[in-house]
């Protein structure tokens, strides 16, 4: 779809907007609909767009798969981290409330961190998946 | 009347689907479908599965469908009229219709589900008068359950699509040594 002029400044055009989208419905979570699955979605999908248009090698440049794969790990591990540090400060395991003295302001925090590390891992994840299938068409 | 509508559009959706030879218009409807299925959510009251099933359902899998369809084929196989397959679609239909027919009423306020912990969820929304939470106070209830009440659910789905991702590079991502030869 190299040669699609209409196509690829439409799609320049959405993909700052979409990535944009993604951020407000990963930290509006607490207040509207959405939350880290959604927004990592979101996320992924501009990348997606930005590889059916403009092809494999550009979105490897953007994201490349050995840095991907690391990201998708990272938001699992920021997930639990915060697990463990609610662990460290004498809660239980995921408590967010022994994160910090005031209760409404841990559990915001925690929940903000944790989602977080969804979207992150959510968004590597469809970022990875994409880019195998498309290598696997090109035969690379 | 446009829950009716919708509901219409999905039966002709899943029609075509089952009538259609052409994989491709296949992937198309299923895409369709799902969007119908999210409009349909929202209707229900529930946008956050709305907003799931349409980035899920409608984009995502449609775009990957079509990268497993380019790696495949585009028809499907011609296969002949088989009884028990049938059989078993049309009992298991049957068996959930009747199972509908002992659920309450959507949206009744006396339905078990709403009687069990969804008035403290809800009633833990609103802060005390002196600016104080109960539990975990954030306005969104289905993120306040998802991620925290349920936080150990949401870790191990997490875990879920981080394992997904891991084995779909396993089978798919050729091994480096074939790179270099």
């Amino acid at each position: 779809m190299k040669r699609q002029s209409i196509l690829r400044v439409v799609s320049k055009l959405l993909i700052p907007y979409i990535l944009l989208f993604a951020l407000y419905v990963q930290f509006h979570g607490d207040y509207g609909p959405g939350g880290g699955f959604q927004a990592g979605v979101i996320f992924a999908a501009a990348f997606i767009l930005y590889g059916l248009v403009f092809g494999l090698e550009p979105v490897r440049r953007v994201a490349p798969p050995e840095v991907v794969e690391k990201v998708a790990a990272l938001g699992v591990l920021v997930y639990a981290g915060v697990g463990v540090v609610a662990m460290l400060k004498g809660g239980n395991f995921l408590d967010y409330s022994a994160l910090e003295q005031h209760k409404a302001h841990a559990q915001h925090h925690g929940i903000l961190i944790i989602e977080a590390g969804v979207g992150i891992t959510v968004a590597a994840v469809m970022i990875s998946i994409f880019q195998a299938f498309a290598a696997r068409r090109a035969g690379r | 009347m446009i829950l009716i509508a919708l509901l219409a559009l999905l039966v002709a959706t899943a029609w075509t689907v089952v009538r259609l030879r052409s994989l491709f218009a296949t992937v198309m409807l299923t895409g369709i479908y799902s969007f119908l299925g999210a409009s349909w959510m929202l209707l229900l009251d529930a946008p956050d599965v709305a907003f799931t099933e349409a980035a899920v359902g409608a984009g995502i899998s449609t775009v990957i469908m079509l990268a497993t369809l380019s790696l495949t084929t585009r028809e499907e196989k011609v296969c002949r009229f088989r009884v028990l397959p049938l059989l078993v679609v049309v009992a298991t239909g049957a068996a959930l219709v009747y199972a509908t027919l002992d659920m309450p009423v959507h949206g009744d306020p006396a339905a078990p589900a709403h009687l069990h912990v969804a008035p403290e969820y809800i009633a833990d929304v609103v802060p005390t008068p002196d600016g104080e939470v109960l539990q975990v106070g954030i306005p969104n209830v289905v993120t306040a359950v998802l991620a925290s009440y349920r936080g150990y659910d949401t870790l191990g789905e997490t875990v879920v699509i981080f394992t997904a991702g891991v084995a779909v590079m396993l089978l798919l991502r050729r091994p480096r040594r074939e790179d270099e030869s």
